[in-house]
């Protein structure tokens, strides 16, 4: 009973914080429109999608690792890697790329998995030791240097042109949270992740097959952050061994941000997303209030500015818990 | 995360013979792979037998051994500090700030280096009491309540010094990475005293059981009268000082302070050296001289690497591959 209760209590503290993030997303934007003349023009709103998109991409990933309790580390690595695979095959046919650096990714979230799940180290470590690999395997394969994409396949064509007025990015990242959010609403393995976070042993002695559902959000998360990789080679036109430094962290405050409990048993997909679009639009804003040229803030109070925003949450998110807690 | 563990019945003979296979190598592998990495560029490596090397070897390795005894303290309490890359930056900007006058004119110069020594290293430990408090006021994991730092103080760092490169020339402020005590390179000195320090305040002092305790059992420990919440402190403002003390030597060293690069994935660099040197990363252990060899493993298998001709990419692969290792490895024989 007292479980229950707590689960209930939990979930209702996660929904206000998910409510937060959408409020504060729109008092953002309403911000933004009513200060800026150009917030709202196409080429900002287009041009804010197409860059932000591989990072909702690994947001989403990993959403759906923190939910279990578990964290993943390694996704800025596995991007960079996958970036330079798909940058190496995008001569032979655009699929190849794409589908190389997918399966990068895919290779990553199958070595987390198998650490975490076979040789029971915390997925912490685990993703911290797969990130160095991934780095280094895509440094090796890129000799260290930037690998320029083929412009002839058509690879560039993912992340550069749009479909139907929007970005082929955003479509994907699109794609990925719809199939995300029914994965986790619609799907019994949704209803395990979330089990798995609120109590791994419960979850086991109830039946279910714990080590499969965590194997399968790592390797969802790796194959989602070689998306992301695949987006950033084909946007910038080359595969950036060194890219991707701070993407996990900027995934997790977006997660958390997001209303996302840390500690695992409760998350949503939608918030995510809208926790990824708000600690983006910090920097858009930021970009327009310069432009005003009342003040000039360097793009280092991005990093500030962002992390007090988790600060915030996080904070918030304590209070919220402690009260539901003692009462 | 909590698992149940049921104990398979097994022939007691296989059994008894792996785990103490396990024991021995989770209590003597690090010293082992030390060893082994020395004899190694003894026969291969050549002028490894060198004063030149061991300077250079000791040198690199005083920064990451000095981060990582923190890092041993604040692990042995359960918790985790990632802020320590950025607080090294926050001190590195502070410290040439202060000596070239940015902040108040220098009126003198031995005064100035004082201040340039004392004060970045202050600041550095409130940032690590914020995240303490962080931790014990509203009990947020310590993976995200360091989190915040990790973002934020690199950010801050870049600040101050609007992300410029400062460079300088101060003889009284590098001796701390230039300078030679008895002939010995003043870091390492600076690495063996505070290394020292933290194996007999864990060996000898009330606050050094206290650590332990609160990482073995926080509620017990709590039950039992330990301030449990001023030893979280501690340990944080502890390990905030030291990432202080490291981000000096570091822009000494340089002889120039890049808020950009200063302490850069330092955290991983000591989470690894007390992981190889067999601290669990579950906390209730603070195993000092550990650190100091996982530490040197770390820095020996860069070194190895690198004077073979191997990049510096393979590199992170074999690190990844140590600390995986190494965790497996002391789990397996922490269970048995």
């Amino acid at each position: 009973m007292q479980t229950i209760l707590r689960l209930f209590l939990v979930k209702n503290a996660g929904d206000l914080a998910r409510l937060g993030v959408i409020l504060a997303l729109a008092g953002l934007i309403l911000f933004g429109a009513l200060r800026y003349d150009n917030f709202l023009s196409p080429y900002n709103i287009l041009s804010f999608l197409r860059y932000n998109s591989m990072f909702a991409l690994i947001a989403l990933g990993m959403a759906f690792v923190i939910m279990t309790g578990g964290i993943d580390l390694s996704v800025g690595g596995t991007a960079a890697m996958a970036s330079v695979v798909a940058a190496l095959l995008s001569p032979y046919h655009w699929a190849a790329g794409l589908v190389c650096g997918m399966a990068a990714g895919l290779a990553v979230g199958a070595l987390n998995g198998f650490i975490i799940t076979r040789m029971r180290i915390q997925p912490f470590i685990a993703t911290l030791a797969t990130m160095l690999a991934a780095y280094g395997t895509g440094l090796l394969l890129a000799d260290n240097q930037s690998v320029s994409v083929s412009y002839d396949s058509g690879f560039t064509v993912i992340g550069q042109d749009d479909f139907l007025g929007f970005p082929i990015p955003a479509w994907i990242a699109l794609a990925a949270y719809v199939l995300g959010w029914l994965v986790l609403e619609k799907l019994p393995i949704g209803r395990h992740i979330l089990a798995i976070g609120d109590g791994e042993a419960t979850a086991g002695l109830m039946g279910l097959k714990v080590e499969r559902a965590l194997a399968g959000v790592y390797l969802a998360s790796g194959t989602l952050a070689g998306l992301a990789g695949v987006t950033l080679a084909s946007q910038f036109g080359a595969g950036q061994p060194t890219e991707g430094v701070g993407w996990e962290l900027f995934a997790i405050a977006s997660v958390v941000v997001g209303g996302t409990l840390l500690s695992g048993g409760s998350g949503s997909i939608g918030a995510t997303l809208a926790g990824a679009l708000l600690l983006a639009m910090v920097f858009n804003i930021l970009n327009f209030e310069n432009g005003l040229g009342w003040i000039s803030l360097s793009a280092y109070w991005q990093s500030v500015i962002r992390g007090s925003f988790l600060l915030v949450v996080v904070v918030l998110q304590a209070k919220l818990m402690a009260r539901h807690r003692s009462t | 995360m909590t698992t149940i563990e049921t104990p398979a019945p097994q022939p007691s003979g296989a059994l008894s013979s792996g785990n103490r296979l396990l024991t021995l190598a989770s209590r003597y592998g690090t010293f082992v792979a030390f060893l082994a990495l020395i004899l190694f560029n003894v026969a291969v490596t050549p002028n490894f037998l060198s004063l030149q090397t061991l300077n250079v070897n000791l040198t690199q390795v005083a920064t990451i051994v000095i981060v990582a005894t923190g890092m041993t303290l604040v692990i042995a309490t359960g918790g985790i500090d990632l802020s320590v890359g950025s607080l090294m930056a926050i001190a590195g900007a502070l410290a040439p700030m202060i000596f070239m006058g940015q902040f108040f004119p220098v009126e003198s110069m031995a005064l100035a280096v004082a201040l340039a020594f004392l004060l970045p290293v202050v600041v550095a430990a409130l940032f690590g009491l914020f995240n303490g408090f962080l931790v014990t006021r509203f009990s947020i994991q310590p993976i995200i309540a360091t989190l915040v730092l990790f973002i934020a103080g690199r950010g801050i760092a870049q600040v101050m010094t609007n992300g410029n490169l400062q460079v300088f020339k101060n003889e009284g402020f590098q001796f701390i990475a230039l300078g030679r005590i008895a002939g010995i390179p003043a870091q390492v000195v600076l690495m063996i005293v505070i290394g020292a320090a933290a194996w007999a305040m864990i060996r000898y002092t009330v606050i050094g059981r206290q650590i332990i305790a609160v990482g073995g059992n926080e509620k017990a420990a709590h039950l039992t009268g330990i301030p449990v919440k001023r030893v979280k402190l501690f340990v944080y403002m502890i390990s905030g000082a030291l990432a202080g003390v490291a981000g000096l030597i570091v822009v000494a060293r340089n002889s120039a302070s890049d808020a950009n690069l200063v302490g850069l994935g330092m955290e991983l660099d000591a989470i690894a050296a007390v992981a190889v040197g067999g601290t669990l990363l579950s906390g209730g252990r603070a195993n000092i001289v550990g650190t100091v060899l996982g530490a040197f493993v770390i820095q020996l298998v860069r070194y190895t690497l690198l004077a073979n001709g191997v990049p510096d990419a393979a590199a992170l692969i074999v690190k990844a591959g140590l600390i995986v290792t190494a965790v497996f490895i002391q789990q397996r024989a922490g269970r048995h």
